[in-house]
């Protein structure tokens, strides 16, 4: 089939993979990735319980606006978009 | 004494950096300031450090040719910081920031704010599942991390954001289930003349949806997402047509798909200058409500400019044209000499027009919020649907405002940027009354989320490497 928009997957390299953690769940994502894209790729999507209602809601802006994404890291609340992976980072959600 | 900056430039995307790059050709003090860990705004946001390599795309190269010129230049950089608050005392700004969660302050003689703009939100059923990202915070998606949303995305939205959105999701090795976009083909039709101004964008364009007509994604044009399916993550949407007027019709459509990618436009920030006393005024053709502010960035405010996107929506070619523009207009302020340019303002009209005719294009054919149920969620921040939102006004709240008081509708975290037009879109129906009557609410310091640890003690701005003073 003819592409006229190319395929680049294959020639995306990435940095090495590294243990983080997800309420207590251990999960791998590549070293300094925006902790948002990794969560992601995770496929951790449900970040917060939206207050209220109590829904699943996870990043949507992506430009560190909506707090959507706001997790606590150290026991501050930090926007998830706005964060990178490190080494044994633990990520605690307001699931 | 106090470090006093003579030009601060909060924003560093095309128009924030452009200006930098005049300012720092002179003697004067100047600083650069953004929220994000690199120079480049939205459009040519930098890359993660977890890319080792990839192909270069038109955005990459612009910006990387951007933050060598930013770097080659000496001049002064604050980035990972924020502005939260802008207020005058006596002779100077005063700019009050947060890097490293300890808050900061920032004196200036004169300030351009170029802090660009923001995604509107159109509130349908389900648009908040985990799994719904806005459309051009997916392009921060891929440009930063170079990430998909999902395995199998519905890309919905206005203008040609969602053709480069579609087309970077099949360049990143995603599929595009479907693209969804208010527009029809006769919009665009109608735009061609002004787009003939910059064949080489609209060349590209083309490409995009050549590409994904050969690799036979169904795009529906004429057509939005009227809801989203799934509890924790997405499962599909609903479609519908739209009449011209943009009201839904009968006959829905569903799609699976795992993510969706939604998107209403772009508006001004506005909130910055709103803060430093800057009105706004009303010009949806430039994306809603944008400040008040001469083409040349000056403002009713002294030693107050505007720059770029923040001003109105028209693209990063025309932002970097108008960084140029207003950082002479900041430089004579502060009483350096510095001619204004004919062939960069004739330049900037250019761009503009072609930029003007992609804002025309964003602009919601459909009302934003036409498509929201009764229980949708509205403002996301406080769970608050349109029900509770229409009981507000019924029971008396006109303004805004009002709202924002009574239900909370614009008091949560992100400060209302996601449900303020809505809302004002639900008054204007309810009371029978123009967009133009319903103005935003007003802002209220911190425009960021500013944790009260911070404010615990300032920063030394003695500490940070700036050029000697000017001698003037
Ligand atoms: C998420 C997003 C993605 C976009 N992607 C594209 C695209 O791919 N192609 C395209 O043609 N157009 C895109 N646009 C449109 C874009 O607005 C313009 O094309 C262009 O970026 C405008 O340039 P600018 O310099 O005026 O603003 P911007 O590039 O938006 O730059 C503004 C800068 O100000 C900073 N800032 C804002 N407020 C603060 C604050 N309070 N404190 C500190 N820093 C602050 C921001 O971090 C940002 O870097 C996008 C817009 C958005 C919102
Ligand atoms: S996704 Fe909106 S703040 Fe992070």
């Amino acid at each position: 089939m003819i592409r006229l928009v190319p395929d680049h997957s294959a020639r995306i390299q990435r940095s090495e993979k590294v243990p983080f953690t997800f309420d207590g769940v251990a999960l791998m994502g590549c070293a300094d990735e925006n902790l948002a894209a990794a969560l992601m790729q995770a496929g951790v999507l449900h970040l917060r319980n939206a207050p209220g209602d109590g829904a699943p809601r996870g990043a949507f802006c992506m430009m560190g606006l909506c707090q959507e994404c706001v997790v606590f890291v150290d026991g501050q609340s930090v926007e998830s978009c706005r964060l990178t992976v490190s080494p044994g980072l633990a990520v605690k959600s307001r699931r | 004494m106090r470090d006093i900056v003579d030009i601060s430039i909060v924003g560093a995307g095309p128009a924030g950096a452009t200006a930098a790059l005049v300012v720092g050709q002179t003697e004067c003090r100047s600083l650069l300031i953004d929220e994000q860990r690199q120079a480049g705004g939205q459009v040519w946001r930098a890359k993660d450090r977890s890319i080792l390599s990839a192909p270069a795309t038109p955005e990459s190269r612009s910006g990387d040719n951007l933050r060598e010129r930013l770097a080659a230049s000496g001049v002064s950089q604050m980035t990972d910081t924020r502005v939260w608050q802008i207020e005058r005392q006596g002779e100077h700004w005063v700019i009050h920031t947060l890097r490293n969660g300890t808050a900061g302050r920032l004196y200036s003689r004169a300030v351009i704010l170029a802090t660009g703009a923001r995604e509107e939100a159109q509130p349908v059923r389900g648009w908040t599942t985990p799994g719904v990202i806005g459309l051009a915070g997916a392009t921060a998606l891929f440009k930063q991390s170079i990430r998909l949303p999902g395995r199998a995305s519905v890309v919905a939205g206005t203008g040609p954001l969602v053709f480069f959105v579609a087309s970077e999701i099949r360049r990143l090795g995603g599929t595009v289930a479907a693209v969804v976009t208010p527009n029809t083909r006769a919009d665009w039709l109608a735009r061609l003349p002004s787009m003939m101004a910059r064949p080489d964008l609209l060349w590209r364009g083309g490409r995009w949806v050549a590409d994904l007509m050969l690799a036979s994604v169904p795009i529906y044009w004429g057509h939005a997402v009227k809801s989203v399916s799934g509890d924790d993550r997405v499962i599909g949407v609903t479609l519908c047509r739209l009449a011209t007027d943009g009201t839904p019709l009968p006959g829905d459509i569903g799609i699976a798909a795992d993510s969706v990618c939604l998107g209403g436009g772009l508006a001004p920030s506005i909130e910055a200058a709103q803060l430093a006393g800057v009105a706004v005024r009303y010009r949806p053709d430039l994306g809603g409500w944008v400040s008040e502010a001469e083409s040349d960035g000056s403002t009713a405010r002294e030693g107050l400019f505007l720059a770029g996107d923040s001003c109105g929506i028209r693209g990063a070619v025309a932002a970097e044209l108008h960084g140029q523009i207003v950082a002479r207009t900041a430089l004579r302020h502060i009483g350096q000499a510095s001619a204004s340019d004919p062939a960069l303002e004739r330049a900037y009209r250019r761009a503009s027009r072609f930029g003007e005719a992609m804002t025309a294009l964003s602009v919601l054919r459909a009302d934003p919020i036409g498509l929201a149920t009764p229980d949708t969620v509205v403002c996301r921040c406080e769970s608050l649907t349109r029900r509770a939102i229409e009981d507000e006004i019924e029971s008396g709240a006109v303004s805004s405002n009002a709202v924002k008081s009574g239900q909370r509708a614009g008091m949560g975290p992100c400060g209302g940027k996601y449900c303020q037009s809505s809302v004002a879109r639900l008054i204007a129906l309810q009371e029978n009354r123009a967009l133009s009557e319903i103005a935003p609410p007003t802002p209220r310091p911190p425009i960021r989320p500013v944790p009260v640890s911070a404010l615990a003690g300032d920063f030394d701005y003695g500490d940070l490497p700036m050029p000697k003073p000017a001698p003037l």
